[in-house]
């Protein structure tokens, strides 16, 4: 179980995260939606210990990341987690299966003898083959996401992250990519979070979904609650409008650079 | 704008000390690090064939020119001072084993392969490949930093005594070639005048330099931020700091060595 209490994130002046209290339940699959820097990957981030929150604190089988000090201790809290990068972040010099078995060194004492096959294993569990060998450059866009998901659950972890996992992809690839986070939620019963803008995706494999709005959580409920919110910002989040009351950037300047030049005729 | 020539002043300043922090924080965690004798040895032979064996014919070359022209200027000299090339193989190999091969050998390794570690770790950091290292169980520090860090420090002094030979070569090229000084009399020169500690002096110089260049590199590489643009900054950065910390610290350590009677 993932417990988040007041988590608060600077970067310099700005604050990313604004005070996040967050649960995600043994065996869940938690999205997170929200606009552009609401701080939805910041908050993944702060649960695998990559970024540590300024103030609050997050509880993951009740330990805090904050405490952890021995290199022992840290190893044994990321052997729990499995993380998807956003552009799956595979390493350029190495082949897939060595990608795949990274982290297995370090998180397990698994003998170096048997990478391969379970390298083979987790490929086949992400619906690829006849791979191993292959250097990211070589692979498509699906197969390298396909590729580092097989590297996130190598190590048998019970938390797998999922930043933005199907941005960029084809319409079938993200479905395909959905599906697989589904199947992966079956068969090795993990408890996810899931961060992305993709709705249809959202609905397909989320147990709960929670809108960020300017680093806080807006609303947490069932997808199918969540498809009808009367919550105003929810409602234009999920319906894609540009109408409403989250104001994107662009719009802003555009007014802007309208009223200058109106102004600049005018005199 | 002087309020704002003096804010962007203060500004510089402000960002040069968060570097400099930074970087200790590095340079701290490297040698931590090392103390756990957990060291990734493949990695490190990995790197130490990248920065050493590949750069070996790019020093050996600059070295070489470097002794030959150090000859062409010294004969030339001494000619015109006593009408005879005097001295020309002492000449070259003093200014090339105390000074010039520790220096020029750290400013050209520097060039070549500490661009190319800023420039693959930067890359790795807009990537999130670094960010990856950490969710997959190991400290970036220990993976990539250290491996570059020892490689430096036994391959820049070997590149540098490759360059001595090549370089004192080249000069007794041109010595032999221009001035028809025979090879007896040019390795007298050498042999009759350097003793240990000379050598020990350049020696000496090029870990210093081997820690700045590795360290730095490395430093600009993992702090990449900004995408492709954000690489080619961090790669010139490192080149240039490099470069520039080089000659400054040549300056100190030859002053620590001299006091200390390493001269």
């Amino acid at each position: 179980m993932i417990d988040a209490f007041g988590v608060v994130k600077r970067f310099g002046p700005r604050t990313i995260l604004r005070g996040i209290d967050l649960k995600v339940e043994t065996g869940e699959t938690l999205v997170i939606i929200g606009g552009s820097g609401c701080g939805k990957s910041t908050f993944l981030k702060c649960v695998i210990g990559l970024h540590h929150p300024d103030e609050g604190k997050i509880l993951v089988d009740g330990i805090d990341v904050a405490d952890l000090k021995t290199e022992r201790e840290i190893a044994d809290y990321r052997r729990k987690f499995g993380y998807l990068f956003q552009e799956g972040a595979l390493f350029d010099s190495m082949t897939v299966w060595e990608n795949i078995t990274f982290g297995l060194r370090y998180l397990t004492d698994i003998e170096p003898g048997k990478y391969r096959k379970i390298a083979s294993e987790c490929l086949a569990l992400v619906g690829l083959k006849d791979v191993e060998d292959f250097k990211p450059s070589e692979l498509s866009g699906g197969m390298k996401k396909r590729v580092a998901l097989a590297r996130a659950i190598a190590a048998q972890p019970s938390y797998i992250l999922y930043d933005e996992p199907t941005t960029g992809l084809d319409p079938i690839m993200t479905d395909v990519i959905a599906d697989l986070i589904l199947d992966l939620q079956k068969q090795l019963k993990v408890t996810a979070i899931a961060v992305t803008h993709d709705m249809k995706a959202a609905y397909k494999v989320a147990s709960r979904i929670a809108m960020f709005h300017e680093g806080k959580v807006l609303q947490v409920a069932h997808p199918e609650i969540i498809k009808i919110s009367d919550n105003p910002y929810v409602r234009q989040f999920v319906d894609g409008k540009s109408e409403g009351p989250i104001k994107m950037k662009l719009k802003e300047f555009e007014a802007e650079g309208a009223s200058n030049a109106h102004h600049a005729k005018a005199s | 704008m002087i309020a704002g020539a003096v804010g962007g002043f203060g500004r510089f300043i402000l960002e040069a000390a968060e570097e400099t922090g930074q970087f200790s924080f590095l340079v701290r965690s490297t040698f931590g690090w090392m103390t756990t004798y957990r060291i990734e040895w493949r990695q490190t032979l990995i790197q130490m064939v990248r920065v050493g064996v590949d750069s070996l014919s790019v020093t050996a070359m600059t070295a070489f020119f470097t002794g030959m022209v150090l000859a062409l200027q010294t004969g030339a000299s001494s000619k015109h001072f006593f009408n005879e090339p005097l001295f020309v193989g002492t000449v070259v190999s003093f200014a090339l084993v105390m000074e010039l091969a520790p220096v020029m050998t750290a400013i050209v390794v520097a060039g070549r392969a500490g661009a190319a570690i800023a420039a693959e770790l930067g890359t790795m950091k807009v990537t999130e490949q670094i960010d990856a290292l950490y969710t997959l169980g190991t400290d970036p520090i220990r993976y990539l930093v250290i491996p570059r860090f020892i490689a430096f420090m036994v391959v820049l002094p070997l590149l540098t005594v490759a360059s001595d030979f090549t370089g004192i070569w080249g000069g007794y090229l041109v010595a032999h070639a221009k001035y028809q000084i025979p090879a007896t009399v040019y390795w007298h020169d050498i042999v009759n005048q350097m003793e240990i500690r000379h050598f020990v002096h350049g020696f000496l110089k090029t870990f210093v330099f081997a820690a700045v260049v590795s360290l730095v590199s490395c430093f600009k590489g993992v702090t990449t931020r900004g995408g492709a643009e954000g690489v080619g900054k961090a790669t010139t950065a490192a080149v240039v700091i490099s470069m520039v910390l080089i000659l400054v610290l040549d300056y100190f350590a030859t002053a620590v060595l001299n006091a200390f009677g390493i001269t």
